[in-house]
């Protein structure tokens, strides 16, 4: 089951239409990191809000491509993650630290959006966070 | 051949074999049907005097027992339970919130009992054999529909307190949302694991319904806490992580502050302000809100 990965601008936006086995999580993993090469993306949006539930090999493939998107250069940002599934996780000991999260789409562009001005003013030499 | 002291009925064939328990219950049932009226009424008479039921006017408590005793002698009649069960349900679904007790219904299950045993023995007291074997059909079921009965009320109560406590639970830990996209908890009282648990979730959906991007949970009224809570409390700031909120926890009483130390929480992912006016300012910071004063209207003195 192949993960649908679009391009709007410089970010690309992986959205999860269903659950996925370990194999189509490695496969989604290998896309976007493939991708953020080609097309030189500044961030990444996984969309995990159709999922009910998150086992930590999802949890850590999610790491995975933080790890890797900013290696290459992205930063990315997992939306969507309901209520039951972090209520979950957390009890689980399944956590996320070190990844951006926000609540969904709208928010996780906004969100990239602030982290790619910061980016352009901390060039500059200039940090003012207003 | 006649029993001692006994003129054996006419109609009755020595050769024919003892009744099944089927057709005692049904001479009895028929029995309990043609003295209804009068049998009724000898309960409702007897519920009175032992004082049960007090929290109901007399036509109900005669409205409610016409059912009840139909209900009891269909019961008998059929062998079944589950309309009673469905009965004895509904019966307490009306009366708890008039305040009946368990015992009252107890009591008024048992009164009929006895009003309907009385009024077998009244029936077949010349037939001692006959009267026994009705008694052997009779009491299973008067025991099991007793206790369908009462079993049924208990379960209600049960239900309603369950029921009750929910609401309790949801009314005591309120998320109140003080400006756009930030929602304040605050926290009084003992938490126990199951009150954790239910704030949690609370939090979570208000958080995703609210859009929440701070939250501000302030412990002040919270006297003390254990590991366990202090954990549920962590839990909870990552799990609003994940939605994409920022957590401000505010009101540590030293004590709790000792604690959380002493138990090596792990505090790094969990933003600690003095008191709820700070943390809200603080929050307000966070999501780009400055507060200023209105211009004072110019005052010549």
């Amino acid at each position: 089951m192949e993960v649908p990965i679009l391009k709007q601008g410089h970010y690309l936006i992986a959205s999860i239409q269903s659950a996925l086995t370990d194999a189509d999580l490695s496969q989604l993993r290998e896309a976007l990191i493939e991708r953020v090469g080609k097309f030189r993306a500044r961030g990444v949006i996984v969309d995990v809000t159709a999922l009910d539930v998150m086992d930590s090999f999802a949890v850590r493939t999610l790491r995975d491509i933080a790890h890797m998107a900013r290696l290459r250069g992205a930063e990315t940002v997992i939306v969507g993650i309901q209520p039951e599934v972090a209520f979950a996780m957390v009890q689980l000991g399944l956590t996320l630290k070190g990844v951006s999260t926000a609540l969904d789409l709208e928010e996780g562009l906004l969100f990239l959006d602030q982290q790619a001005k910061l980016r352009v003013e901390r060039g500059s030499g200039r940090i003012d966070r207003g | 051949m006649a029993a001692k002291g006994k003129d054996p009925t006419p109609l009755q064939d020595p050769l024919a074999q003892p009744e099944s328990t089927a057709a005692l219950l049904r001479e009895l049932v028929s029995h309990l049907r043609q003295n209804r009226t009068q049998l009724r009424e000898e309960w409702a008479r007897r519920i009175t005097r032992a004082q049960l039921l007090t929290a109901m006017t007399e036509e109900e408590i005669f409205a409610e027992a016409t059912s009840v005793y139909d209900n009891y002698v269909e019961a008998l009649e059929t062998g079944t339970f589950e309309a009673l069960q469905a009965y004895a349900r509904n019966l307490s679904e009306r009366i708890i919130p008039r305040g009946v007790e368990t015992h009252e219904v107890v009591g008024i299950v048992l009164l009929l009992r006895d009003v309907l045993a009385r009024s077998l023995f009244g029936k077949y007291h010349e037939d001692f054999d006959k009267l026994n074997r009705i008694l052997d059909a009779y009491e299973p079921a008067a025991n099991r529909i007793a206790n369908t009965v009462a079993v049924g009320f208990v379960q209600e109560r049960e239900r309603i307190i369950r029921q009750q406590q929910e609401a309790i639970r949801e009314l005591s830990t309120p998320v109140l949302q003080v400006r756009e996209r930030l929602l304040i908890l605050p926290i009084i009282g003992v938490i126990d694991p199951q009150r954790a648990r239910q704030l949690t979730e609370q939090l979570l959906r208000a958080i995703r319904t609210n859009r929440a991007k701070v939250v501000v949970i302030d412990i002040t009224g919270v006297a003390a806490m254990d590991s366990n809570v202090a954990n549920h409390l962590v839990q909870t700031v990552e799990a609003s992580r994940l939605l994409g909120a920022t957590v401000i926890v505010t009101g540590l009483s030293p004590e709790i502050a000792q604690t959380l130390v002493t138990i090596g929480v792990d505090l790094s992912e969990m933003a600690t302000v003095g008191d709820l006016q700070g943390g809200i300012e603080e929050a307000e910071r966070l999501l780009g809100y400055k507060v200023v004063p209105l211009e004072e209207p110019a005052q010549k003195a």
